[in-house]
């Protein structure tokens, strides 16, 4: 193949001329910025790159981006998306869902894509209610949420989506938050280059229906004492004065404050390479623990899990080398057949 | 028609030109197998032939009881066969059960083989039947043989040490061998199978050989059969043969088609009764670079054909009724976002669960108006097992030429019905041009072809061509969202006018029997055998009929509206309740009549020359 020279691209490469129809102060803007900075940085040809989307506040994302894009049906992104890799294992797809349309309608395939391992990347955006149906509770919702199909407060328990995630066999999981720029985007190039499918939590506010939810973690004063940053082969310490740690006692997390014989020798060493999915597992409850801060970054990041994609035309490839493209004629008089003389 | 020979032993050989025979027996009795191969041996002959293959949803029923009777019926001729046939000449019951459930179809005098050793106090009372019909007189307008099937296949086996369970597993081939006695038929093809089948298991080869060739042996040893027949081969058209299902030819027609395209063949499937098989046959055809994807459910499986078709491959999806009816969102966003697509429905008794595994035709008003708002596609309709092989390439080139998704109503009957088939040559077979947009001047996504209304393929990965399509309504030619009245509007009839358009690009229909007369019968899919014939044998009584049989459903061939005033009346049998009759009269103000059959069984002869002569005299 003869190399090309890539474009340089910068960020407004990848903003499209239509009017962007989300409610001003909406957390997806955020999102929208920090996904076109970094596919500027991609290497990748606009052309080679597809956004796809289901239905929901979240699923207008590809209107907005300058690369292909399609705007599918409710909760059914994965399964397009599958499709289209399956046949084009060279394109970068991207897929753009939310939680109702990811956890609710799409559950299934959320859950499928995950098992298989498609090289898809997932963002989705979780502000825990139903924006563009204007403001029923949604699968994320914590118990007791009044909204407008709850008026005494929701009864439902809610997903926790990167529990969900690894419970499917998920090869790369990662939380970020949508004003957290500078980790939004560290988080996005690491999905990306990501071998098999990526999904990422984005934690993203609807200032209209469910405004200040991720208020404990994104308030500047809160932030340190709520948020634990996972860094691989990193200690998980947090707090303003960082004197704080996760514990593995048994099989039980367990908070501890440094000092008094504690040091961070005695910390959980972030491990995102670590095949054994109970460890990433654990680590995904602990913002459902009363008392722990909520984990971002990368949970799990598993590369020796061959590509669905790679797979499924690795065998095509093995019987036609086998067996030699298939002849048409004799696909036709294949089996028994008879002569009719006039 | 018939002569009789006579053979040195004194005993007869009758030549005829037609036989129906009918292996019933337990689901585990190897029925289905039995008339496969009885079939295929009949089909080398060249004989013409029709099969009726009829088995329960159940896998395994019960041994014995009447919910597990399956049954396999062919019909063999030396001249033209359209049905499996009304009734049968040749009954081979494994059980009471069987017995009880197929007797009534066995015509006066025919033969009946009767498997002894099941008719014992138990199977008499797993069947619900109190005193052995081979006891009562009630058999006694048959030709009766009653034989130890179990027995005597076991003594012919007892050399090769099996345990007993795997000696009677072959006794539906000791049976075989009997039929291919009474037929004078050689067991070679079917001794080539199994050495074919079974190369990894020569136990098994052996078991059901010695079984077969005992069968055949008892019948020219045992005084009992005074009697044989011959059936001369047909005069079909002079050609390459093969005998094909319905299912089978599907799945040819879109490895054809996507060869014939130069584009990738995507089938999106999950298992249902009775499409699967196309599935299973697809994913074998890796050679010919298909992907066939096992999705998690049957909206994965439209929209991953759906993400196929848009990233430029064939994209087609395969289900029955129930799965039908949860594409239909998924049909909706094809509609709207003009991408080619193949959706194939191969019908079964319904609603719900219906009857899984028995033919129906009452998922025509579902292909045609089953989406919210307003989302016409074309819908096309097989006659045959082997047009369907037809159909696939007509739906894949009008679906890729139009860039719209296309409904192909098959149904149980063709699926797993089998007939001789004509195999053509590739010189033969359509070309589908396929031509992806390559230049990003002027590029539009929703640019149309002024003479198709067909927009452009503009597929992923191609320089300059990155745009968004979505199931949103969009502008016209820029693709842009658009919520403005006028727009809307014209887009829906913009896409409605496509799908019409198609009419100019199929052939005009040509009735078959008289060109005007008294009565035409209009109809589709797989009810064209039985038609054919009943229309045939009411024409030599001097009948002035004609007989249009619709492939193409939406649109309608362009002169229907005309063909059909040249009749005095109309009728219109289907399967259901009468739903291409209402479109019919709806659409061209026609007194058509409907003919409803509904019992998850095909029409047979009779019951439509009936019907004419009901409306005739």
């Amino acid at each position: 193949m003869a190399t090309t020279e890539l474009p340089i691209y910068t960020k407004k490469d990848f903003q499209t001329d239509q009017e962007i129809r989300w409610c001003p102060g909406c957390g997806d803007y955020a999102i929208l910025s920090a996904v076109q900075m970094v596919f500027a940085d991609l290497r990748v040809p606009k052309e080679k790159l597809v956004f796809i989307s289901g239905i929901g506040c979240s699923s207008r994302f590809p209107y907005y981006m300058n690369t292909f894009g399609f705007h599918t049906i409710h909760g059914r992104a994965p399964a397009v998306a599958t499709g289209v890799k399956l046949v084009r294992p060279d394109l970068d797809v991207w897929v753009a869902t939310g939680d109702g349309d990811s956890l609710s309608i799409g559950g299934n395939h959320t859950i499928h894509m995950l098992r298989r391992n498609v090289g898809l990347k997932v963002l989705m955006f979780n502000n825990k209610i139903y924006g563009l149906t204007k403001g029923q509770y949604s699968p994320t919702s914590e118990v007791g949420k009044k909204a407008k199909s709850t008026p005494f407060g929701s009864v439902d328990r809610p997903f926790n989506p990167l529990s969900l995630a690894i419970g499917s066999e998920a090869t790369f999981v990662a939380r970020s938050v949508d004003v957290f720029q500078a980790h939004l985007r560290e988080t996005l190039k690491k999905a990306a280059a990501h071998k098999g499918s990526a999904y990422v939590e984005i934690l993203q506010n609807c200032n209209i229906f469910n405004d200040g939810a991720w208020d404990s973690i994104t308030e500047r004063d809160a932030r340190s004492e709520h948020v634990v940053q996972l860094e691989h082969g990193k200690p998980l310490i947090f707090g303003k004065n960082r004197d704080k740690g996760i514990r593995l006692v048994g099989l039980e997390l367990e908070v501890v404050t440094l000092g008094n014989g504690i040091t961070e020798n005695d910390l959980l060493v972030h491990d995102e390479h670590n095949e054994n999915p109970v460890y990433a597992f654990a680590i995904t409850r602990m913002d459902t623990m009363p008392g722990f801060p909520t984990p971002i970054g990368v949970f799990r990041a598993i590369e020796n899990v061959p590509q669905y994609e790679d797979l499924v035309n690795q065998q095509i490839a093995d019987v036609q080398a086998k067996k030699g493209k298939g002849d048409l004629a004799k696909l036709l008089r294949a089996g028994d057949t008879w002569v009719l003389k006039a | 028609m018939s002569t009789t020979l006579v053979d040195i032993k004194g005993r007869k050989k009758e030549v005829v030109d037609r036989a129906v025979i009918r292996f019933c027996g337990d689901s585990g009795d190897g029925m289905q197998i039995t008339g496969s191969q009885f079939t295929n041996t009949a089909a080398l002959f060249g004989n013409d032939l029709a099969t009726f293959p009829d088995f329960p949803a159940e896998i395994r029923a019960p041994a014995g009881t009447l919910p597990g009777v399956s049954g396999f019926q062919v019909h063999f001729s030396s001249n033209d066969v359209y049905t499996p046939g009304d009734a049968v000449d040749v009954l081979v019951a494994m059980n009471p059960a069987a017995l009880k459930m197929n007797i009534a179809d066995l015509k006066p005098n025919g033969i009946l083989i009767v498997n002894l050793d099941n008719f014992e106090e138990n199977d008499l009372r797993k069947a619900q039947v109190k005193v052995s019909p081979l006891e009562d007189h009630s058999l006694d307008a048959y030709r009766l043989f009653s034989v130890e099937l179990t027995k005597l296949t076991r003594s012919a086996l007892k050399e090769l040490g099996l345990d007993a369970k795997s000696m009677d597993r072959c006794k539906n081939f000791f049976a075989l061998g009997m039929c291919y006695w009474l037929y004078n038929r050689s067991m070679e093809p079917t001794l080539r199978y199994l050495n074919d089948k079974f190369k990894n298991k020569p136990d098994l080869v052996s078991a059901n050989t010695l079984a077969m060739k005992a069968g055949y042996s008892y019948c020219e040893a045992t005084e009992a059969f005074q009697i044989s027949y011959e059936i001369p081969p047909a005069k079909l058209e002079p050609g390459v043969y093969r005998n094909i299902s319905g299912n089978a030819a599907l799945a040819l027609g879109f490895v054809a088609a996507s060869q014939q395209a130069g584009v990738k063949l995507f089938l999106g499937s999950y298992p249902i009764t009775p499409a699967s098989d196309i599935l299973h046959e697809l994913s074998m055809y890796k050679d010919f670079g298909v992907t066939t994807f096992q999705a998690e459910d049957e909206i994965a499986a439209i929209t991953s054909a759906i993400g196929a078709a848009y990233a430029g491959a064939l994209g087609i999806t395969t289900t029955s009724g129930p799965g039908m009816a949860l594409k239909t969102e998924a049909l909706g966003l094809a509609v709207a976002v003009e991408l080619p697509l193949v959706v194939c429905d191969i019908q079964r008794g319904g609603p719900s669960t219906g009857l899984p595994t028995k033919t129906e035709q009452a998922d025509l008003l579902q292909a045609l108006f089953g989406r919210n708002s307003e989302a016409p596609v074309p819908v096309l309709a097989p006659a045959t097992p082997g047009d369907c092989f037809w159909i696939a390439l007509e739906a894949s080139r009008i679906a890729i030429k139009y860039m719209v998704p296309v409904i192909i109503l098959s149904d149980g009957y063709l699926a797993n019905g089998a007939e001789p088939w004509k195999i053509p040559t590739v010189e033969e077979l359509p070309k589908i041009e396929v031509k992806y947009e390559t230049n990003p001047v002027g590029f539009q996504p929703y640019k149309r072809n002024p003479e198709t209304l067909a927009r452009g393929w503009a597929i992923p990965g191609t320089p300059g061509l990155e745009h968004r399509i979505g199931g949103i309504e969009k502008q016209d030619v820029t693709g842009n969202i658009n919520y403005e009245p006028l727009n809307h509007e014209h887009m829906v009839r913009t896409r409605a006018e496509k799908v019409a358009g198609i009419a100019q690009d199929i052939p005009e229909i040509v009735p078959e029997g008289d060109a005007s007369g008294d009565l035409l019968i209009v109809a589709w899919g797989s009810t064209n055998g039985p038609i054919t014939a009943a229309m045939n044998a009411q024409r030599e009584k001097g009948r002035k009929i004609g007989h249009v049989h619709l492939r193409h459903l939406n649109p309608f061939p362009r002169n229907l509206g005309e063909i059909m005033k040249r009749y005095k009346k109309i009728l219109v049998p289907e399967m259901n309740m009468g739903q291409l009759v209402m479109i019919l009269r709806a659409k061209y103000l026609v007194d058509a009549q409907s003919y409803g059959k509904i019992q998850g069984k095909p029409f047979k002869q009779s019951e439509i020359e009936d019907k004419i002569e009901e409306l005739l005299d």
